[in-house]
């Protein structure tokens, strides 16, 4: 398989989506400050987000809204599936206030005296 | 270095199970049974012409209800986390803040106005075009930020966002009731007269509904903003 056929056969969408997963994994197991760790589940989120959207995307087709490109008649076989899309849209939200609470906690944590590394509360540890 | 190459592996042992999905396998050439079926029916069933936001209001509405719930969870915690005492300040003197440029000032009093209005457009609009009550809500909220960057001395009236926000959710409940007394189930959309596909009054109940989730997320994440300022009681 020549380079120029594998690189044809990559799904832009989802391929973009599994770095950004593997940069917040990394972030998020390798990094001890406790910002870091919250920006990096928010990329980690987001590639899991666009991975999930590139499963429902089919090359050529409309989105799933009624309109003149497509009425209800033709609706399956000229539109993406909606189902990735409507578990997406949700996501993006809860995302959003699940790092503002990873963030806030963080902040509580440094207000108390404590330090931003996660080495710093070693005694956790279960 | 034990921690670096257990690192290296669960990356690498990630990498690996995604390269198939990067490489386009599992991407169907049509959608499944169960998209199908949504896409066939949703304009039939509720008159949405949006089938994304048929599958999110009615369809799943439950798992919507439940994640609605999990962002007031998470909202209850960043304004249990970030409260004055808290945080050690207690009720010394905030430090004074810079004031705003003139540049923001204007264009908070300019954009303020226009950005709810979008907002409301944007959740009212969510069976019609892409759109809904969670993009909205952040677009409301977006607002209120714009307001608190201009006046960082001001504080949002925490009594107004939470009627806002217990109002819209226990109207979101009584919708889903009404659906379920009046309809065929809980959040089912035809307790209100379907009207013709494409018109802003049709739907049902769906409009109404995200209207609901969008005042709800608006006012939630407007709450999250103010209490991210740090300066809550």
């Amino acid at each position: 398989m020549s380079i120029l056929e594998f690189v044809s056969r990559i799904n832009p969408v989802a391929a973009s989506g599994a770095v950004l997963v593997l940069v917040g994994v990394w972030g998020v197991l390798a990094r001890p400050n406790l910002f870091k760790i919250a920006i990096a589940t928010s990329v980690l989120e987001t590639g899991v987000n666009l991975v999930i959207l590139s499963t429902g995307y089919i090359r050529g087709r409309t989105a799933p809204i009624l309109d003149s490109a497509a009425d209800a008649s033709t609706a399956a076989a000229r539109m993406t599936d909606p189902v990735p899309q409507a578990l997406v849209l949700t996501a993006i939200v809860i995302g959003l206030a699940v790092t503002a609470l990873q963030l806030s906690y963080a902040v509580r944590l440094r207000a108390a005296g404590g330090g931003s590394s996660i080495e710093s509360y070693g005694d956790e540890k279960w | 270095m034990m921690r670096r190459v257990l690192v290296f592996l669960a990356v690498a042992g990630l990498a690996a199970a995604l390269l198939p999905l990067a490489l386009g396998t599992g991407v169907p050439e049509a959608p499944g049974a169960l998209a199908t079926a949504y896409l066939e029916d949703a304009p039939g069933d509720f008159g949405a012409a949006n089938v994304v936001t048929a599958i999110v209001v009615s369809y799943r509405g439950f798992d919507t209800l439940g994640e609605v719930a999990v962002l007031f969870a998470a909202t209850a915690g960043v304004g249990a986390f970030l409260t004055r005492k808290r945080l050690g300040i207690g009720d010394a003197e905030p430090a004074d803040k810079p004031a705003a440029t003139e540049i923001l000032v204007t264009a908070t009093g300019l954009l303020t106005g226009l950005l709810v209005m979008f907002g409301v457009y944007i959740f009212l609009h969510g069976h019609l075009t892409p759109g809904g009550g969670f993009q909205g809500g952040v677009v409301i909220a977006t607002a209120l930020l714009l307001g608190l960057l201009a006046r960082p001395e001001s504080k949002l009236s925490h009594g107004i966002l939470s009627a806002v926000e217990s109002l819209s959710g226990a109207a979101y409940v009584g919708m889903g009731l009404a659906g379920a007394f009046l309809a065929w189930g809980f959040l089912d959309p035809r307790v209100l007269p379907l009207g013709r596909i494409g018109s802003l009054v049709s739907a049902g109940s769906i409009p109404v509904i995200y209207s609901l989730i969008g005042l709800k997320v608006g006012a939630e994440l407007s709450g999250i903003l103010d209490a991210l300022k740090g300066d809550r009681e």
